[in-house]
């Protein structure tokens, strides 16, 4: 059975290797070669699933050793797969939900001249986060890590006629490089530190070593993390990714890219475990991330980059729970899974709405779509519904539980961490609720173009009128989209309930990460109580603002706060200011130097060399008389110095 | 002077004897410097009976198969292993047969042969009245611009006595870095100085300036001769002997029975060191180490370039060959004493060498400061004292002989009206005018300073680990600054060639008949070898670096 897991990773890597080489000839079923590649993998996913299943718990950690890698005396690396329950959870997501995206894409991209080299992309994208989850020790995993960041730089920068696409795609590229720095740092100092990389022989010798290389090792890690997982402060890119298609934000968000953090962070638990002073920082860059995120979520009018704000909420709530150590591990997971079903299925719901807005991604543009997109509108309700966490849906169990971990940390960090969950919960309920309003309640929006145009909606598809500046015709998306996100939909109800009743994800992912009760300082049923009142408080207050009153097509000016957020809280700024300028004066600072000091210093050798070659010279005078001096010269220094020797 | 002191030149036997033993020579062991001493001889008697027209096929086919015989004598000594375990002191003790002599035999040989070629180069200078010329005056008596010249010139004469002359120099060169006693040592370097005196004087064109160079280097020649003289005797009156080991046993105090007629000076370490000093310091003059370096620039400049090739590669590897054997057999006792000494040489003969080259407007003037800068690397290695030494230098020599010929060859080529177009400006845009000969250029050039890939990169390397291993480390850093330094001036001449524009009345490459081609070739084959594989060379001369005693 461990010889299948290469078969994860190859079938979609396969899939990129023929779309990207085969050239047009493959144009016309390239989509469904990727389709079912992507296909393939899940099933295999599957088989090694229910492989595992059969097996005994403690017996779920199947490796393939496929070669050695880098055999140096010393400096030893394998390509050896490692999948557990951990890898598999995270395999049957990427897969799965990949699968799905895959499938939208046929419907999204249908009318994308470079369909194949899209569906290329998202097959390299797949494998390289497979690698990521299946690699048994951190460089290799390092090498998926960074195929991830070729990929998602391929796939925002896909429309790359856009500036705003390739500056995007840029964008994410250098911000994930501070990230992967990190990682490379961690991956160095572990080296010196144990002498290998491998999970194992790593994560096992912890105990030995001292806490203050452990906390060195966790802070990289962390940082990686931020840069994957777009944890503040590497968190900027990931709005800006929001110009590639669609269908790759969905990826990104929910099944790849994202969670790599995460997996990152759980996957060396054990060294986390060790190393408190790095755990708080992690809690930290968690509670913080969540609220930055969902307060950017609140102001955004862009319904692509309001779910992005989500996103970077929900991944802080993950970070926060991976930082609360063997309480939160498991919590974080679940999370995660939950997660990746409701977040593709509103990002694919998102899709649909745009694709029957001629693209338009203005939520005052909006309105009343429910009538003309009823599977969308169901299916992005329920999605809306489970990631504020109503009672029943999947994002109402992993969230309480994340929350209730965090009070469960204890002591004044407790309070806070829980009280920052908490009113993240509040504002997650506040800003999708106005998505959603904004979205497919209140007034028709869109009817006010000045453009005079049949007022009937159509139904059928407006493929051929995209782009043009006309009344937009909403209409249901093809089978082919809406497929994906029943499905999605279906997961995010019922995943949650599912996982949850009699602990069933936790009994599967304790042999991996190990599992600890949490005692919050008050019930359990208290913190989910207050949970619920936060969701009320803040859907309340969205449909007292939205949904009573009309929304206004032009954004009103807002408050300080609101134009701050529209901004994504100046994070743009910050960095224009501190990293940009700072850099500009600091690379200014070094050409001025290297001009004056070092070229100064190089030429002015160069000259005084040149000069002293100039005057050596003129002893060369061509007279035989002076040679001959200078050889008796020479020969009374070398017999005076062989004597004077001796005498020292 | 008395029978014993005479007796004593040649053994170390205390008792005296009434009659000289018959010597007892190995023939076989000496045959590399026999046969081409022999083809010598042969070739003055080509001269005297041989015709004219055919004595310049006569002398380059004797002289060729004298020097690749003695090439192949050379490896098959080496192959019966008299290079390792059977290594030995031949000819009653005045000759060494050992690995470091073997090794430079055999590199003086081949550099020789390809020497060979450019002297019997005859394609390049433009036919004198229908007949072919080669760089040598028509008749090195007569004087230059004078009614003899011309009517030599017409009469198509051509010295063809340069072949054997070469020979006999080979001759001397092989014995020096083999010889065994001081006064073979003399012998063999007057033997090899006075051929290449005559060679000097001997250009075609430029003749005054040549024979200007040859004067210069007479004199100075005979003044270090003297000196190196001088250093013998005292060295005599030091150990009582000329012979290498018995002076080694006196330096070291093994030997202390003194011998009656020397009693006031044996054993005085003033006449030791002051002897030592002298004679090394003649040496130092052959390699051309600052401050002994004078001549370097002048002789290299107005001699004929093919000898100018031959001189800057064979003469630094006898010189250094035998520098290498009086210091490593005859004076390691007094290491302490001269190691400091020859510190301070090679500093200032690295720096001089690569300083002056900057200022350098002629190219054959840049080559002689850059064998000059050599002659520090090779130093360093010298002074590291330890087996590792011995045979990095040995490499170092064996590549940067192949460098120096090819490069000379390659001067031979560029030409204008007034013959060779030595003058760095009218260098610029060769290689856009003639890309191959100016690349084989580039790859001499980048030998020389070192550039990885080429031989000079694996000697340099070779020489600075063990000067370094041998606790010079100060040391290498001045070589690897000189380097630097070095680098410059061999790649300005490359960007020179490749990277200005033509001048419209530029030189033009002369298309060499196969003779020089071949001697380029030799030198870039063995310059890419020996830099992209040097480890077989590295062993084998590592294999040869022990010296017998």
């Amino acid at each position: 059975m461990e010889n299948l897991i290469a078969l994860l990773i190859a079938a979609p890597l396969l899939g990129a290797a023929v779309l990207l080489v085969g050239g047009r000839r493959l144009d016309a079923v390239g989509h469904w070669i990727g389709t079912l590649l992507a296909a393939a993998s899940f099933v295999v996913g599957l088989v090694l699933f229910a492989g595992l299943l059969g097996r005994g718990t403690e017996d779920r950690t199947l490796t393939q050793h496929l070669f050695s890698w880098i055999p140096v005396a010393g400096f030893q690396a394998d390509v050896t797969f490692r999948l557990d329950q951990l890898s598999m959870t995270f395999v049957l997501l990427i897969t799965g939900v990949g699968s799905l995206i895959h499938l939208y894409s046929v419907g999204y991209m249908e009318h994308d001249e470079r369909r194949r080299r899209f569906f290329g992309y998202l097959n390299l994208f797949l494998a390289a986060m497979l690698l990521l989850v299946l690699a048994d020790n951190y460089l290799l995993l390092y090498v998926g890590w960074e195929g991830v960041g070729l990929a998602s730089y391929l796939l925002i920068g896909f429309w790359q006629h856009k500036p705003s696409a390739a500056t995007a795609a840029k964008k994410a590229f250098l911000v994930n490089r501070v990230g992967d720095m990190g990682l490379s740092i961690a991956i160095m100092l572990m080296f010196t530190t144990f002498g290998t990389f491998a999970f194992g022989p790593v994560l096992g010798h912890v105990g030995d070593t001292s806490e203050g290389r452990l906390t060195a090792i966790g802070l990289m890690l962390l940082l990686a993390a931020c840069g994957k997982s777009a944890q503040v402060p590497l968190q900027s890119w990931l709005g800006d990714a929001m110009e590639g298609p669609t269908p790759v934000s969905a990826l990104i968000h929910a099944a790849t890219m994202v969670t790599a953090g995460v997996y990152l962070i759980v996957r060396s638990g054990a060294l986390f475990n060790a190393a408190p002073d790095a755990q708080l920082a992690v809690t930290v860059v968690g509670a913080v991330t969540l609220l930055f995120g969902a307060i950017v979520g609140c102001a955004k009018d862009d319904i692509k980059k309001a779910l992005a704000g989500s996103t970077m909420s929900q991944i802080g709530y993950m970070v926060l729970a991976a930082g609360l150590g063997p309480v939160g591990y498991v919590f974080a997971i679940m999370h995660l899974v939950t997660h990746g079903f409701f977040k593709a299925g509103l990002f694919l719901g998102a899709g649909s709405v745009m694709h029957a807005m001629n693209d338009e991604v203005d939520m005052r543009k909006y309105g009343g779509l429910r009538k003309y997109m009823p599977v969308t509108f169901v299916t992005f309700g329920l999605g809306y519904l489970a990631i504020i966490g109503f009672p029943g849906l999947s994002g109402f169990f992993s969230k309480d539980k994340i929350i209730e971990a965090a009070f469960a940390k204890g002591g004044t960090e407790g309070w806070i961490l829980g009280g920052a969950a908490l009113l993240g919960a509040a504002i997650t309920a506040f800003y999708m609720t106005r998505v959603m309003l904004m979205t497919f309640f209140g007034e028709e929006r869109w009817r006010n173009r000045p453009t005079p145009s049949p007022a009937e909606p159509s139904v059928e598809p407006a493929a051929e009128e995209r782009g043009e500046h006309a009344e937009p015709h909403p209409h249901e998306s093809p089978k082919v989209m809406t497929i994906p996100m029943i499905v999605l939909a279906v997961g995010s109800v019922f995943g949650g309930a599912f996982f949850s009743l009699g602990d069933r994800f936790l009994h599967w992912l304790e042999p991996v990460t190990g599992h600890q009760e949490g005692h919050p300082p008050v019930s359990a049923w208290t913190v989910t109580a207050a949970t619920l009142v936060c969701l009320v408080l803040g859907a309340g207050l969205a449909w007292a603002q939205y949904g009573r009153r009309p929304v206004p097509a032009v954004a009103p000016r807002g408050s300080l706060l609101t134009r701050a957020a529209r901004r994504d809280l100046l994070q743009d700024d910050f960095n224009h200011v501190v990293l940009v300028r700072g850099g500009e004066h600091l690379t200014r600072t070094l050409v001025y130097l290297d001009h004056s000091l070092v070229d100064g210093v190089v030429n002015g050798t160069a000259a005084s060399v040149g000069g002293l070659s100039g005057r050596l010279r003129r002893l060369q005078n061509g007279f035989a008389r002076s040679y001959a001096v200078s050889m008796f010269g020479g020969a009374a220094v070398l017999v005076a110095a062989t004597l004077l020797m001796r005498a020292v | 002077m008395s029978a014993t002191a005479v007796h004593s030149l040649w053994t170390t036997a205390a008792d005296p004897i009434s009659k000289i033993d018959a010597p007892k020579i190995e023939y076989g062991q000496l045959s590399p410097t026999l046969i081409v001493i022999g083809a010598a001889l042969v070739g003055v008697l080509i001269e005297a009976f041989v015709p004219r027209r055919f004595r310049y096929y006569t002398q380059v086919f004797v002289s060729f198969v004298a020097l690749a015989a003695a090439f192949a004598a050379v490896v098959a000594l080496a192959a019966d292993g008299y290079g390792t375990t059977r290594a030995r002191i031949a000819a009653m003790g005045a000759i060494a047969v050992d690995g470091p002599a073997l090794f430079l035999q055999g590199t003086i040989l081949l550099g020789a042969l390809a020497a060979l070629f450019t002297f019997a180069e005859r394609r390049l200078d433009p036919a004198a009245h229908g007949n072919r010329v080669d760089s040598f005056a028509a008749q090195a008596a007569s004087v230059p611009g004078s009614d003899s010249e011309k009517a030599a010139v017409r009469a198509g004469f051509t010295t063809t006595e340069v072949f054997p002359l070469l020979l006999f120099a080979v001759g001397g060169m092989l014995v020096f870095p083999s010889a065994n006693d001081l006064l073979t040592l003399f012998v063999a370097l007057e033997v090899f100085s006075l051929p290449l005196y005559l060679l000097c004087a001997l250009a075609r064109r430029k003749r005054l300036m040549s024979q200007e160079a040859a004067v210069k280097y007479f004199l100075l020649g005979a003044f270090a001769s003297a000196f190196t003289l001088f250093g013998i005797a005292l060295l005599y009156g030091y150990a009582g002997s000329v012979s290498y080991g018995t002076i080694a046993q006196v330096v070291d105090g093994t030997v202390t029975d003194i011998d009656p007629a020397l009693a006031n000076t044996m054993g005085n370490d003033a006449l030791l060191l002051i002897g030592a000093a002298m004679l090394v310091m003649g040496l130092l003059f052959k390699v051309a180490a600052v401050p002994f370096h004078m001549w370097t620039p002048d002789v290299y400049q107005g001699a004929p370039t093919p000898v100018t090739g031959f001189m800057a590669a064979a003469t630094k590897v006898a010189a250094f060959g035998a520098l290498l054997r009086v210091l490593y057999v005859v004076l390691p006792g007094m290491r302490w004493d001269w190691r400091p000494v020859m510190w301070a040489v090679a500093i200032v003969t690295m720096l001089g060498g690569a300083i002056v080259a900057i200022t350098q407007t002629d190219i054959k003037r840049l080559l002689a400061y850059s064998s000059i800068a050599h002659a520090g690397f090779i130093l360093a290695g010298v002074i590291a004292t330890t087996p590792s030494g011995v045979s990095s230098v040995l490499f170092y020599l064996a590549a940067y002989s192949f460098v120096t010929i090819g490069a000379f060859a390659v001067v031979t080529l560029v030409r204008d009206a007034g013959g060779e177009a030595t003058h760095l400006s009218k260098w610029a845009g060769l290689g856009r005018r003639s890309p191959l000969v100016a690349a084989v250029f580039a790859v001499f050039l980048l030998a020389f300073a070192g550039i990885p890939l080429t031989s000079g990169f694996a000697g340099k390397f070779a020489v600075f680990k063990a000067a370094a291993e041998g606790g010079a480390v100060p040391l290498v850093v001045i070589g690897v600054i000189s380097s630097a330094v070095a680098a410059f001036f061999y790649i300005r001449v490359i960007v020179l060639m490749f990277f200005s524009e033509p001048r419209p009345e530029g030189p033009t490459v002369a298309v060499p008949s196969p003779l020089t081609m071949a001697a380029i070739g030799i030198g870039v084959a063995v310059t890419l070898v020996l830099g992209v594989a040097p480890q077989y060379f590295l062993d084998l001369a590592s294999q040869a670096g022990v010296f017998v005693r």
